[in-house]
């Protein structure tokens, strides 16, 4: 069986309530697609779509070549790993990982070593006969992920297996996340997160979900520098979304003529202009002026609110000297290709 | 320590104090070899047990069945009838044994359908007034003691773990085995000892079945006390009655704590 996994108008419903609306996504063999959206989106929808634990009203799930649309969980041969972790707590974690394969009949001669090789993979090789419950809960969700692995599986289902953990946990878990894909090259894997993050750094490709439909679908650098809609650009990384209106050559906002790239947008229609805050400096260009009316400083940067036009703009700038104080002018700039025109739609930053 | 003398104390006069009078009437001379060398009271004795054992082991398997099906398999009505094992635990014993005559009784439903449909002068339903009729009305009646607990141990499972473990390749039935029954044997014991001792002491079910032949211990105190003005005896009788209850209880705890429950 090949890896990689794919939706073909996926429709899941609870009665009248359409949970995922007509999903189209494509995994291929060996990439690690994450479903990023918030609370309510799909995501966990999809992702049950393809562990088999919801059944959709419409459109069919293939892993690999095979349509498992109708197969039950068991007989689907995908690797699961959840937020809470899961572990059997009347088994040790060699019993955990071994559970996997006794359940698809391995040979007994081979189970020790296929669960040391898993143990060993995730760094726990030396808890092996613990209970879950004498493990923190890095090592419990490393079990888990071991568990998942032990099967050999084509596709691992990720169900934001690091929402549990603190800041620092998750940090190290993500690299470890990165290193175990790279020891597993083909195996496909779906990541569902809200953790904006965590998709960045993981992900070949983010799928950005909104009320049960996918909103956009790219690499994170297409996603973050390029996004195609305001909610993408909003939940992937913060933006400024500026309401503006389309010119020959630019647009105008709060009244300044600002020089971006309009590629197709028809002059005179309303349009949002995403800007990444980041990308926001303090001194000559566009004719942006504003009063600041909020600062943050943030360690390695100061985060600036400007009110131009009645519109808050986000600044991060390098950190100052000196905090500048409230009410002070300032003007904004930013290089042109920076910007992106959205299409319309209003939307304050 | 002064501020527990008077529950002791109530606890003594309303409790401890009738015990120990079932005790020294039991230690009259030649009572206890007496009713030991007696037929009666060692059938009473094994049918006592075996009804409690097979009657405990029908709620253990039954119980986890039925609250399997309820806690994991969604039906309409499941929360209701959830609720209705509540109320059931507080019907009184007696209650169920009547419904049953009404249904399996030598008169009831089951016997008028068949003497209907096939004109025979009776019907071939009468186990209820043999050791299988005390059996079935016991296991209806306390299978819910069972389930109760159950339902409460299954409500702690993690859905996440029946899930992995279906993901993971492993069928239903493994998924029972292996996943939920070792998070439900606390509840298990913990019922199984309860409904066990009750059975042990049941009199309501067996009196009202009026079951030929079938002697119980608490029976065997009712006919020794009350028909036979035997109070002697039927103290030796209520105090092994009582000692073979305090035994499993005993033995129950033993078990648990080494099980951890």
């Amino acid at each position: 069986m090949t890896s990689g996994i794919r939706f073909d108008g996926v429709t899941v419903a609870y009665g009248s309530n359409t949970v995922l609306d007509s999903l189209d996504l494509t995994v291929e063999p060996g990439e690690v697609m994450a479903l990023l959206g918030p609370s309510g989106s799909g995501k966990t929808t999809a992702l049950r779509a393809v562990a088999g634990f919801v059944r959709p009203a419409s459109g069919r799930v293939f892993i690999g070549d095979r349509d498992v649309t109708a197969l039950p969980p068991y007989k689907r041969g995908i690797g699961m790993v959840v937020q809470q972790y899961a572990l059997f707590p009347h088994l040790r974690v060699d019993a955990n990982v071994a559970f996997g394969l006794k359940a698809r009949k391995a040979p007994k001669d081979e189970i020790p070593g296929r669960v040391a090789e898993a143990l060993e993979m995730t760094g726990m090789a030396a808890y092996a006969r613990r209970y879950p419950r004498e493990l923190s809960g890095g090592q419990q969700q490393r079990v888990a992920i071991a568990r998942a692995l032990a099967i050999r599986p084509h596709v691992l289902l990720l169900d934001e297996p690091l929402s549990a953990l603190d800041a620092q946990l998750r940090s190290g878990m993500l690299a470890e996340l990165a290193r175990l894909h790279r020891e597993l090259p083909d195996v496909s894997i779906l990541y569902v997160t809200h953790d904006q993050v965590e998709a960045l750094t993981l992900a070949d490709r983010i799928a950005v979900m909104d009320k049960a439909r996918l909103q956009d679908c790219g690499t994170p650098q297409d996603l973050y520098r390029r996004p195609r809609t305001e909610f993408t650009a909003s939940f992937v990384g913060n933006a400024n979304l500026l309401p503006v209106r389309v010119g020959t050559d630019g647009v105008t906002f709060a009244g300044a003529d600002l020089k971006v790239p309009v590629p197709g947008a028809a002059p005179g229609s309303a349009a949002t202009l995403c800007v990444r805050p980041h990308l926001v400096g303090l001194g000559d260009g566009p004719n942006l002026r504003g009063r600041i009316v909020e600062v943050q400083w943030r360690g390695s940067t100061h985060r600036l609110y400007v009110e131009v036009g009645g519109h808050r703009v986000k600044a991060d700038v390098r950190e100052l000297k000196e905090t500048p104080a409230l009410g002070t002018e300032v003007t904004l700039h930013f290089a042109p290709d920076d910007a992106v025109l959205l299409a319309a739609g209003v939307n304050d930053g | 320590m002064l501020w527990a003398l008077p529950p002791v104390a109530v606890l003594a006069l309303v409790f401890l104090y009738p015990l120990a009078l079932v005790v020294q009437e039991s230690l009259a001379p030649g009572a206890y070899a007496e009713v030991f060398a007696s037929a009666s009271f060692r059938e009473a004795l094994v049918t006592t047990v075996w009804l409690a054992v097979a009657a405990t082991a029908g709620c253990l398997v039954l119980g986890f069945v039925l609250a399997l099906v309820i806690a994991f398999v969604p039906f309409p009505g499941g929360k209701a009838v959830s609720k209705f094992i509540d109320v059931f635990l507080s019907f009184p014993s007696f209650l169920i044994t009547l419904a049953l005559l009404f249904v399996y009784g030598t008169v009831g439903m089951a016997n008028g359908l068949w003497t209907d449909v096939t004109g025979a002068a009776e019907g071939p339903f009468h186990f209820l007034t043999t050791p299988w009729g005390v059996l079935l009305a016991e296991i209806t009646y306390f299978t819910p003691f069972v389930m109760r607990p159950l339902l409460a141990a299954f409500s702690q499972i993690e859905t996440a773990q029946l899930e992995v473990a279906s993901s993971l390749g492993a069928r239903p039935l493994r998924i029972v085995r292996q996943v939920i029954l070792p998070e439900a044997l606390p509840a298990l014991a913990a019922g199984g000892s309860l409904v066990l001792v009750m059975c042990l002491n049941e009199f309501g079910i067996v009196l009202f079945t009026g079951a030929k032949g079938v002697t119980t211990l608490p029976m065997l105190v009712y006919g020794k006390a009350i028909l036979e003005s035997d109070y002697a005896a039927a103290c030796v009788v209520a105090v092994v009655n009582v000692a073979l209850s305090v035994g499993l209880y005993v033995l129950y705890r033993g078990v648990s704590r080494r099980a951890g429950a």
